[in-house]
């Protein structure tokens, strides 16, 4: 039987030869995702900013009458509802603040979601009302807090560990490498304005261990390659590295991606959001575990026999010793 | 690396297979069959937002536990001091700014009343902590401070019961399996599968049900109370029934603060009709303690007015015209039948320690749930078909040893998942999709190197050794990282988020073995027999 083969075996791509455009694009996408996030902000869901999330499917239509919907529920006096589809385009989630001083008092929210999803049955013969969520406003801070503190310490530990395994450049190489998928990450769903919830922070978490998958693979390589070839110039030895992996790192990222895909195009409707961060994620990290991860080594100024452990002066006097005293 | 004796092999086929089959009734359920009752049955909990139903997260109001902590502590402090022998006089006393303060009205007493209200600031627990300090200012005044230690065990012991109360009254609406437990500090964390309407819920957990009777002041004057003058030693307590005369048209009523008994302990309360008026009531009945004090109030009071106060508001003030001795009462306020019905539960369930709101509240419907279920099923059979078909035309029979190992990873999650009892989650079939699609990472990893190692001259057993050991370090980096991040998830996130990282973590575990550990196995087992001479990888 014939193999298949995505990558011909003796690849030899100078990918450092391409280390400054890269860099460069890499930056700018950082910046225009900073920059998007100032300027459009997320969309944050209720799990974050609090509130009343309703979420509807009108069966018998294939798309669901948003703006006859936000008029019926906007003429009930609670404000206006952020109405969004997800999933499917018969799909939407109505999302409405929590009264004002509802936190301290919850009998100004109770019944508001009875009353909206009444009028919701009432108007739409068709409406199927899938669940509901309210969240508190503090609640909602909490759930904030610890989403951001889970991320940030994971990135940490993560480090930490790469540190521990290989040697702090590696370690901050990753760290880079991270940042940028989270940050790139991120950006896409401030440019899409799909919502933004504690499910996406469980995504983010997950593709965190995942993209520092590919690049410890890598990073086991080149320290493999280090030790094997001394004295080949680093470019020569990153460009060897991530050329051996490459056909490892392709494969791997497409089995995630064939599971990925089927789940979002056929998977349930409720993670459509959760998946697509996963997905464009992975996109993400395999483009800077090929084009990032090597060449951040070479800036932090790792050289071939940088791990190479230096002779200390009693080690050498000793060394000279010996082979003095061999000597005849 | 790939010698495995028989003893080996044998030990990881049964583990292998007893896990594998844990899984199996998991299954059957998912195709409606019956699964037969003399068969040990470990299934998979569906969470909320697969099987349908709502989940409220309470919050306990802390502040109230320590007010209400010092609310008690002057009662029992003056009770010492007046049954003291002699009887120990005390003015001027405060309860603002969360302490206690008195002073003695005689210097000489101080050290009897010390040693009087001692015993009351010891700690409940065996550890000799104090529960208060005691200070003395000026020769006489004596300041009581609570400690923080006593606080904390007050407000876990408030929690606890609370819990106890709000499974008690869950149990009382007739719901199926609710899980109720305490998270963190002051909140109780409530989930009721298939309960779609929460507000019948809501309703009676949003009822602290603290009863209480208090004296009347009788002489309190209705145009003052109106100003918010409050006699000394009185409360006032909001009394919406203007009709009662007696109220003098003000919506307050001024009660003893002290004196009154609390309605805590009854042995049963149930909703009757009035036999005069027919109006909906509450019966209560005491249990002998609250009975016998009942029957001393109502007894040394007869004539007087006594208000029914349930959290807070008052409900009723009738008089009294003869003692009740015989331990039961009737509780009137304006209820119909339904709202006595569910005072009444929550009497009968014992009032809650301290109030609780929803400040978290999801629902879900059913049909969500299932279509969620199956979409997810599908996904994860078709992406699982192509994936094994992409393996098997890049590795060939590596390939299929890397598949069979992916149908045991999947049978092992799931039997673990069983077996453990744990939930799964709508993000959790994510993880499952997910894990399915990384745990191939493996043997690829392993499949890639070998193939290198034949590219390098190696031969073929060389080769395959090589692969196994050279790829280890990598993937046990990667599991460890991934582990990281899981378990961080796990620690952070609520309910479907944990349910994800959970099916990460016990992925990562069976992935490891299934695609490195049985794979080698089974690809020692072909090498000797078949001894090939060349590798088609």
């Amino acid at each position: 039987m014939k193999l298949l083969k995505l990558i011909p075996d003796h690849t030899n791509i100078h990918f450092l030869r391409w280390q400054w455009p890269f860099f460069i694009t890499n930056l700018l996408a950082m910046a225009a995702s900073i920059v998007l996030l100032f300027t459009h902000g997320l969309n944050l869901g209720v799990d974050f900013v609090g509130g009343q999330m309703i979420r509807v499917t009108f069966e018998q239509s294939a798309t669901a009458p948003v703006g006859k919907l936000r008029d019926s529920v906007d003429a009930l006096g609670f404000g206006e509802p952020v109405i969004q589809t997800f999933g499917k385009p018969n799909e939407v989630s109505v999302r409405m603040k929590l009264p004002e001083g509802a936190d301290d008092n919850p009998k100004l929210a109770d019944g508001m979601a009875r009353k909206i999803t009444a009028k919701i049955r009432q108007d739409f013969a068709d409406a199927r009302v899938d669940g509901v969520d309210s969240v508190s406003g503090k609640v909602s801070g909490e759930l904030f807090h610890t989403g951001m503190l889970a991320l940030g310490l994971a990135m940490i530990c993560i480090s930490i560990y790469i540190w521990i395994r290989f040697e702090w450049q590696f370690a901050v190489g990753a760290l880079f490498a991270l940042v940028q998928d989270i940050l790139l990450t991120v950006g896409m769903f401030s440019l899409t304005q799909m919502e933004f919830d504690l499910n996406i922070v469980a995504a983010l978490l997950t593709l965190l261990g995942y993209s520092l998958n590919d690049k410890i693979v890598v990073y086991d390589r080149i320290r493999e390659n280090m030790k094997k070839h001394r004295r080949m110039p680093m470019n020569e030895l990153l460009d060897l590295s991530v050329n051996e992996t490459l056909s490892r790192t392709i494969a791997t990222s497409l089995s995630v991606l064939i599971m990925l895909v089927s789940l979002l195009f056929l998977g349930p409707d409720v993670i459509f959001g959760f998946t697509a961060a996963i997905t464009l994620g992975i996109f993400i990290g395999t483009y800077s575990s090929i084009f990032m991860s090597a060449p951040i080594l070479i800036w932090l100024g790792v050289k071939s026999d940088t791990f190479v452990k230096q002779e200390s002066e009693i080690d050498r006097q000793d060394r000279l010793a010996r082979e003095g005293g061999a000597r005849p | 690396m790939l010698e495995f004796p028989t003893w080996k092999k044998l030990w990881y086929w049964g583990l292998t297979l007893v896990i594998a089959l844990c899984a199996v009734p998991s299954l059957v359920s998912l195709t409606n069959a019956r699964w037969p009752a003399f068969l040990p049955e470990p299934k998979i909990n569906l969470g909320l937002d697969l099987a349908g139903g709502s989940r409220l997260l309470l919050e306990a109001n802390r502040q109230q536990v320590v007010q209400q902590r010092l609310e008690g502590m002057e009662e029992s402090v003056r009770t010492r001091l007046r049954q003291a022998s002699p009887t120990i006089a005390i003015g001027d006393f405060s309860s603002t700014g969360g302490q206690l303060a008195f002073t003695v009205r005689d210097p000489s007493q101080v050290d009897a009343a010390r040693e009087a209200i001692l015993p009351l600031t010891s700690g409940a627990g065996l550890t000799g902590q104090r529960d208060w300090d005691i200070t003395v200012q000026d020769g006489t005044r004596f300041i009581l401070v609570p400690t923080q230690a006593g606080i904390d065990l007050a407000i876990s012991n408030a929690m606890e019961t609370a819990v106890e109360v709000v499974r008690k009254r869950i149990d009382a609406l007739g719901t199926k399996e609710p899980d109720i437990r305490r998270l963190g500090g002051t909140r109780i964390d409530v989930q009721v599968p298939g309960l779609q309407d929460p507000q019948a819920l809501k309703n009676l957990l949003g009822q602290t049900a603290k009863l209480e009777f208090k004296l009347v002041d009788e002489t309190a004057v209705p145009s003052d109370l109106a100003k918010g003058m409050v006699p000394p030693g009185d409360e006032l307590v909001p009394y919406a029934d203007a009709n009662d005369p007696a109220a003098g048209g003000v919506p307050v009523l001024a009660v003893k603060r002290l004196g009154g008994i609390k309605g805590d302990e009854l042995t049963d309360a149930k909703q009757a009709f009035d036999s005069k008026t027919n109006a909906a009531v509450v019966s209560i009945t005491f249990n002998q303690q609250g009975g016998e004090k009942f029957a001393k109030l109502t007894s040394e009071n007869v004539g007087k007015r006594f208000a029914i106060i349930l959290d807070g508001k008052v409900l009723s003030a009738p008089a009294m015209h003869e003692a009740i001795l015989g331990g039961s009462a009737q509780i009137s306020g304006s209820f119909n039948v339904q709202s006595a019905t569910q005072l009444a539960i929550a009497l009968r369930s014992g009032a809650l320690p301290v109030d609780l709101t929803v400040v978290e509240e999801r629902t879900v419907g059913p049909d969500l749930g299932a279509d969620s279920i199956q979409k997810g099923v599908v996904a994860m059979g078709v992406g699982t078909v192509l994936l094994m078909l992409f393996i098997f035309l890049t590795y060939g029979r590596f390939g299929a040893y890397a598949n069979l190992a992916l149908v045991f990873n999947v049978l092992m999650i799931l039997g673990v998942m069983a077996v453990l009892g744990t939930t799964l989650t709508l993000p959790g079939i994510a993880g499952f999709v997910l894990t399915i699609g990384a745990a191939v990472d493996a043997n690829v990893l392993i499949n890639e190197r070998i193939r290198e190692e034949r590219h390098r001259g190696r031969r073929v057993v060389q080769a395959v050794e090589l692969g196994y050991k050279e790829a280890s370090r990598a993937i046990f980096d990667a599991n460890i990282t991934n582990s990281i991040a899981a378990v961080l998830m796990f620690a952070f996130g609520s309910g479907p988020v944990r349910g994800f990282a959970v099916v990460l973590m016990i992925g990562i575990v069976t992935s490891v073995f299934t695609a490195v550990t049985m794979s080698r196995m089974w690809v020692a087992g072909w090498l000797r027999r078949a001894r090939p001479s060349d590798l088609n990888v």
